[in-house]
């Protein structure tokens, strides 16, 4: 059993929490995610690791409900536990593998931008702050559709220069994460390096803005995962028109050679399966969903 | 023993009694239900107790069969178990999924002018009685104080562990998903090896050795091979990381929503029971599904799709003959209704326009010269394309072994099909670490897994005397 230390409600409907795993704390590096598991019956679910403290050993998560399994986890309290909880796992992000200082002398000659959509603020927060303790101060574009989904605006402006954007302009600038990249570009800021990480269709957009621009882009790739080992290729991609498995050979990858469509397509995959589980789990025996359990149908 | 249905003559073996075909192919419940005691009794009656006993060395850890057959005989069904499991510590399980008729069974005396013993299915009613009888395998009463680490809990693991803890070893196993048994639990369905009566007995058993396991660990990422030994004071390590890697075919469309592996087919249904309405986690087997491949990795799948509903057809590119699965399992799928489109071979998948799944073109093949293993090598008949029309296909094509592990460890030697190097005994490249298993062979089969995690346990033993 893995315990919850802390439990809390961030901006609109996001969550976060510690958890114990001594383990996974011990190697972890930005970049990396965990895949947890609630009780017995439950689903495995990736999720980034958004900060680690190795001396506590404790990872922190950022969740937004979306389906049966997210959406129990907000139900967890400081206490309560994770059964299972595994990682670290995928490669580290490639901007935190080497701490020798050419290493870090070639970082800070990059000038680097990290566009974070939505719930992808929270991948992109342990990749600044561990520039930022590296000496290398970054930019980071955190847009949200609105004020209320802002998500990490006060910590990630610790460590890095924060420009906030929401889609309808109630917060920050107005306008998507690719306006707001385009705005800074035209404002005299330069970048030779970007990190993009949100919902598909958002990095699709980002990529084909950078693109224009020439600036190289990765981005953090969330397909449907199994095991997160290699095991299984739920979580396989068409990168530079080779399969990869997102788990093992990512989850980052050139953003200008990811088949973004393809993706989106697999994404979909389970929709209707996993509408139904929802309204299943959500409506318990109330619903009508012909599950033969509460004699409605009848 | 005349007067038994069915058994008239000692030439033929007791049958076995299983769940009726069209039941079956609607439930998860294990197909074969094994010998009561008088069956099991008339069958080991059978036996000739052959001086120079062929069984016995067809046998990769060696059973003594013979003598767990002989104390069946005289209904000593406690020292049957004591017998067999002097050589195996998983019983319950080899008895259900070994392929015997190329082993013990496969060099039988009686299967000359008749039917093999039916030593697999002794062996199962052996163990499940122990099981129900409560009879468990003796304990090492001496502890030598060293640590040893297991990486992977499939078979060659928990033998390799359980060997070790008779001999008074500290026995840690790590294991990558959140559940010990490796293929056991992942792979092989319910309806062939039960997993909360068989396999989680059996590790158990292995457990109540004194052997630890912790999930949740894998080995390359949560921890290296290094650390465990230099900081966590293991002094050897045996690696039974298995192989379970899938391959696809690069095929046009194998990327279509409704291709899977059977290894994600499989883990979905057997390790997160996704079959179960009560378990989370969703799998999609449609209304047709196309399984391509001929081991027991496709009749597996193939059987599972059937039982959640789907119509099922195997496609393979060589003929009946070459199959490599166990003969029971070609038997029961056919029994239960799948199709076999043999000599055929998949070109392309067929997708909409919201690629999901629609069809499968295929090739006729016909059986041309032999390869390098001596198997004719089947080749394309030209212009003998067809379509299978489906909304599922599931690849079973074979496993390679994880690159996790060696990619994570300085000078351990792979080969280049990605397998682990190591000597009869499991010896590596590296000092005190040690491997077998499909890690090492690539894909084969539960039975020489387990006799390579056996001898590893041997090496160790002796590496660690030495030190
Ligand atoms: C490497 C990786 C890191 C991730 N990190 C985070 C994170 O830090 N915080 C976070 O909130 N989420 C993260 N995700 C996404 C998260 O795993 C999914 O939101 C989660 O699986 C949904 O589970 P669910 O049961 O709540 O919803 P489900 O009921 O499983 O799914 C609801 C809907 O979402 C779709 N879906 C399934 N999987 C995903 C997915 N991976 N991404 C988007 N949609 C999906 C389904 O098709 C379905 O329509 C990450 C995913 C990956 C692969
Ligand atoms: C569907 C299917 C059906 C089969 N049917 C039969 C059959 O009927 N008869 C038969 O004899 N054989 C059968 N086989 C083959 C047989 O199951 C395997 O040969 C056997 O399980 C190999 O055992 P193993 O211990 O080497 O590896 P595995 O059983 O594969 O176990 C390896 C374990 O190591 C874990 N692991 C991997 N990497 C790491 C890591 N880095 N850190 C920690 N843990 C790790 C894995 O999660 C896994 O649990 C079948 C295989 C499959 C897939
Ligand atoms: S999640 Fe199974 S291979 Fe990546």
């Amino acid at each position: 059993m893995y315990k919850i230390l802390e439990a809390r409600n961030l901006a609109g409907p996001n969550y976060e929490m510690i958890v114990e795993a001594p383990r996974v704390a011990a190697r972890c590096l930005p970049g990396q995610f965990v895949i947890v598991k609630i009780d017995e019956k439950a689903e495995r679910i990736p999720l980034t690791i958004t900060d680690y403290d190795r001396e506590k050993g404790t990872i922190e998560i950022v969740f937004q409900p979306i389906g049966v399994s997210t959406s129990k986890y907000r139900e967890l309290k400081a206490g309560d536990s994770f059964m299972d909880f595994v990682g670290p796992l995928g490669k580290p992000s490639d901007l935190c593998l080497s701490e020798e200082p050419e290493a870090i002398e070639a970082l800070k000659k990059k000038k680097i931008v990290f566009v974070a959509g939505g719930v992808g603020a929270a991948p992109i927060y342990p990749q600044a702050k561990w520039l930022y303790e590296h000496g290398i101060m970054s930019d980071v574009i955190i847009g949200a559709r609105n004020q209320e989904l802002v998500l990490l605006e006060e910590r990630m402006s610790k460590v890095a220069n924060v420009y906030v954007t929401t889609d309808d302009g109630s917060y920050g600038r107005s306008g998507m994460v690719t306006k707001c990249l385009e705005d800074l570009i035209a404002e005299g800021h330069s970048y030779d390096h970007c990190v993009c990480i949100g919902p598909m269709i958002m990095m699709k957009f980002v990529c084909l803005t950078t693109k224009k621009y020439g600036i190289h882009t990765i981005v953090s790739m969330n397909p449907i995962m199994v095991d997160g080992t290699g095991m299984c290729g739920a979580c396989r991609l068409m990168v530079d028109g080779e399969v990869k498995f997102a788990c093992v050979d990512g989850p980052e990858f050139d953003g200008h050679l990811v088949d973004f469509d393809l993706a989106m397509k697999r994404l979909s995959l389970y929709k209707t399966h996993e509408g139904e589980a929802f309204l299943k789990w959500k409506e318990g025996k109330t619903h009508h969903g012909g599950c033969g359990e509460c004699g409605g149908d009848r | 023993m005349a007067d038994v249905k069915g058994n008239s003559s000692m030439s033929t073996r007791v049958p076995v009694r299983e769940q009726d075909p069209k039941v079956r192919a609607a439930n998860f419940d294990e197909v074969c239900l094994g010998y009561n005691e008088e069956e099991a009794v008339q069958e080991a009656e059978r036996c000739l107790h052959c001086k120079k006993p062929q069984c016995v060395a067809g046998c990769p850890v060696n059973i003594d069969i013979p003598e767990f057959i002989h104390a069946l005989k005289e209904r000593e069904f406690g020292s049957a178990y004591d017998v067999i499991s002097q050589s195996s510590s998983l019983p319950a399980i080899c008895g259900r999924v070994c392929p015997q008729e190329r082993q013990c069974e496969g060099k039988c005396i009686r299967g000359i002018k008749g039917d093999a013993v039916a030593i697999g299915k002794l062996e199962r009613f052996v163990a499940d009685w122990a099981k129900a009888n409560g009879r468990k395998m003796k304990c090492a009463l001496h502890k030598t104080g060293k640590k040893v680490a297991v990486i992977g809990s499939g078979p060659a693991g928990l033998t390799c562990a359980g060997d070790l803890a008779k001999k008074g070893y500290d026995v840690t196993i790590f294991e990558a998903l959140h559940k010990a048994g490796g293929v056991l639990v992942y792979g092989i369905p319910e309806f062939r090896l039960p997993k909360d009566e068989v396999v989680a007995k059996e590790i158990e058993n292995v457990q109540c050795l004194g052997v630890k396991i912790e999930t949740n660990v894998i080995i390359g990422r949560s921890v290296t091979i290094e650390d465990l030994m230099k900081k966590e004071g293991f002094e050897a390590v045996f690696i039974g990381s298995g192989a379970g890697l899938p391959m696809f075919m690069n095929i046009p469309g194998e990327q279509s929503k409704g291709v899977f592996s059977a290894n994600e087919f499989l883990t979905r249904n057997n390790l997160m029971k996704a079959y179960r309405d009560d378990y989370d986690t969703p799998i999609i087997s449609g209304k047709k599904a196309v399984v391509v491949g001929g081991g027991n990795v496709a009749m597996d799948a193939a059987r599972t799709a059937l039982r959640l509903g789907a119509e099922v057809h195997i496609v393979y590119r060589r003929s009946e003959a070459e199959l490599p699965a166990r003969a029971e399992e070609v038997h029961h799928a056919k029994e239960e209704g799948i199709v076999f489109d043999l000599l055929t071979n998949p070109v392309r998948i067929l997708a909409d326009d919201q690629d999901n799944v629609t069809g499968i073109e295929c090739v006729r093949m016909e059986l041309g010269e032999p390869d390098a293993s001596g198997r004719r090598s089947p080749v394309p008949v030209e212009g003998s394309e067809f379509t299978i029309d489906c909304d599922t296909v599931i690849m079973a094509l074979g496993t390679r072994p994880n690159p996790l592990i060696s990619s994570t460890t300085d000078g351990l030697e792979m080969n280049r099909k990605q397998c682990i190097v190591a000597t009869e005994e499991g010896q590596t490249s590296l000092e005190g670490v040690f491997a077998g298993g499909d890690a090492v062979s690539g894909a084969a089969t539960v039975i020489l897994a387990m006799g390579a995690g056996k001898k590893a346990a041997q090496a160790i033993d002796e590496y660690l005397k030495t030190r």
